[in-house]
């Protein structure tokens, strides 16, 4: 790598993948600073899995380059190895082994000697809360046990560069939580993490910036942050306590907010986009006080990165691409 | 640790793999074992006074038997290792391996390695059966052991064909039959049952130069089993060289299938 390169964990230029003649990727490029998590955000089949397997050496591409801890993924495919630790988007356990010789055999592989990948296996057994059942056959681990066990894999080498592929999909909230912290104190280790998603709220958590991409392109890239601020400020709504008051509402929201107020006589339920924040809040409530109109709710929203999918790819992100 | 000490060491520990997991599955043994034993009852006793001959000894076809019935047992587990295969491409444990810095070649390495372990049990399972009927080895020791090896070496040859099997399968359904189905023509047309002379026509010629006949042959032959009085002797160079001719074929069939399943294994995408 150059000096220039210093600061970059992972690179890619102008992906492209076919399968048969489907596009899966359409010239993806991205880019990780070293210590940073990237969020691949996309829905079902927009790619994601292919650039995480090009990226893992798993599946070449049909053109384009990318590079991984300094190491070329076509030319040197081994030194890509040596340096990611991957956990996939099915948990790769063999349920049959204990935990701890799930660990100790990939330990092994790494060309780890056996006292050496003992330990490691009981330390990652340790971190990730999985002593107690270590020396019981994986095949009666839950769900999250098994995501953990199989993050736990990924680590054994400390990699530079973690590339988790959906790692929480499937998971029940518990799971996923647990999950988010274990991959939150790996981020504080310092590594790099090319973590993939369709939950919007996971990126939001855990990415320093996100690609966004859908049907193979890249939609949009920046921070969770920039991304929301594409589609404007924030969204203030409020709840009347009477029917009556709803057009009243709707004309001081009008005043105070940035677009047109939006209102549901039924639900009581008036809100607009608002540019200044806590301040639109503060005077929507003020004005409305001294027209003696009862607020019973009100609350100032960030928009989404649900929201922000949605204006970028006009459909939602559960919505089925076909592959 | 060099790139060939590097392969041995990886097929090491995937053998200890494969091994672990037929110990925590002790049931998969019960299969390979019943099921041979099966067979030995049913040809040795209900087929066994029909095939013997008119007059034919069932205790002398017995003797002929075994030594078939090993070598099919063992040719069968071949099946295994194509089932292993799909197995692990669909746990996604295949991309695991993939993505990690080891020899390709040895996990394929270790998956056969593992399957011959198997064998192994299961042919000394098979083995205290034979004697149970009346089979007996009539040959030297040494003899005895090479009659073993050279089953071994030809399930282990039959390995690799299962490997390419396994990781070209769709599906483990599907390899479930893929991996059984060439079985039955390649140990059936044989003289693993039957005196090979007896086959009419084109399977005859191609029971002569079956490998599964010459390894069933030569196996025979190491334990001093002799045909029952009166069969036709088979003719022929496959079956005047018939360990010679087992060993060739079985490198053969391995420098065919390594390099295929392991090319097989460096583009294939789990399931």
């Amino acid at each position: 790598m150059s000096d220039t390169d210093k600061g970059v964990a992972v690179r890619a230029r102008g992906l492209v993948k076919h399968y048969g003649t489907t596009r899966a990727l359409d010239g993806v490029d991205l880019e990780i600073p070293t210590g940073q998590v990237l969020g691949l955000l996309g829905p079902n089949g927009a790619g994601k899995t292919t650039t995480v397997r090009i990226l893992t050496t798993l599946l070449l591409p049909d053109s384009g380059e990318a590079e991984v801890a300094g190491h070329d993924v076509l030319t040197d495919p081994d030194g890509v190895r040596r340096s990611i630790g991957l956990s996939g988007q099915y948990a790769a356990v063999d349920e049959n082994l204990t935990g701890f010789e799930n660990l100790y055999l990939v330990a092994r592989l790494y060309g780890q000697r056996k006292p050496q990948a003992r330990k490691r296996s009981r330390e990652l057994l340790a971190r990730f809360r999985l002593d107690e059942a270590a020396d019981r056959p994986a095949k009666g681990y839950s769900g999250g046990m098994r995501r953990r066990l199989d993050l736990a894999g990924a680590l054994v080498a400390e990699p530079s560069v973690v590339v988790l592929d959906e790692p929480t999909t499937g998971l029940d909230p518990r799971g996923r939580i647990e999950m988010w912290e274990v991959i939150e104190q790996l981020v504080a280790t310092g590594a790099t993490v090319l973590l993939t998603t369709q939950y919007l709220e996971e990126a939001d958590r855990l990415a320093d910036s996100v690609v966004v991409i859908d049907r193979g392109k890249v939609i949009a890239r920046g921070t969770p942050d920039e991304l929301k601020n594409q589609i404007g400020g924030e969204r203030l709504e409020l709840v009347v306590a009477a029917a009556e008051e709803v057009p009243l509402a709707v004309r001081v929201l009008a005043e105070v907010g940035s677009g047109e107020p939006a209102a549901d006589e039924r639900s009581r339920r008036v809100e607009v986009l608002v540019d200044t924040g806590t301040k639109a809040l503060v005077e929507a409530l003020r004005r409305l006080d001294a027209l003696d109109v009862v607020v019973q709710d009100a609350a100032l929203h960030r928009p989404t990165l649900d929201d922000v999918f949605l204006s970028l790819t006009g459909h939602g992100t559960t919505e089925e691409v076909p592959s | 640790m060099t790139a060939l000490a590097k392969v041995f060491s990886d097929s090491g520990v995937i053998t200890w793999r494969n091994v672990m997991n037929v110990r925590r599955n002790p049931e998969w043994l019960l299969g390979a074992t019943v099921f041979p034993i099966m067979f030995v009852l049913m040809f040795a006793y209900v087929f066994g006074g029909a095939i013997g001959g008119p007059g034919g000894d069932s205790v002398e076809y017995r003797e002929f038997l075994i030594a078939g019935i090993f070598a099919q047992t063992v040719a069968f587990n071949s099946s295994y290792t194509v089932i292993g295969f799909a197995n692990d491409l669909q746990k996604g444990i295949i991309d695991r391996f993939r993505s990690l810095p080891m020899s390709r070649f040895a996990v394929i390495l270790g998956r056969t390695t593992a399957d011959q372990v198997l064998s192994v049990v299961v042919l000394v399972v098979m083995s205290t059966c034979g004697l149970l009927i009346g089979w007996r080895i009539r040959g030297s020791a040494l003899d005895a052991v090479l009659g073993y090896l050279m089953i071994l070496l030809f399930a282990f040859a039959l390995s690799w064909v299962g490997a390419y099997i396994g990781l070209i399968t769709p599906s483990v359904e599907v390899a479930n039959s893929a991996g059984l189905i060439w079985m039955f023509p390649l140990t059936f047309v044989s003289s693993a049952f039957v005196p090979q002379e007896s086959l009419p026509g084109v399977l005859g010629t191609i029971a002569d130069w079956n490998p599964f006949t010459a390894a069933v042959n030569a196996t025979r032959d190491l334990f001093g089993n002799a045909s029952p009085a009166g069969w036709p002797l088979p003719s022929g160079w496959p079956a005047e060289n018939a360990a010679l001719y087992a060993i060739l074929s079985s490198v053969a069939i391995i420098a065919i299938f390594a390099p295929l399943a392991t090319a097989r294994y460096r583009r294939v995408a789990s399931k």
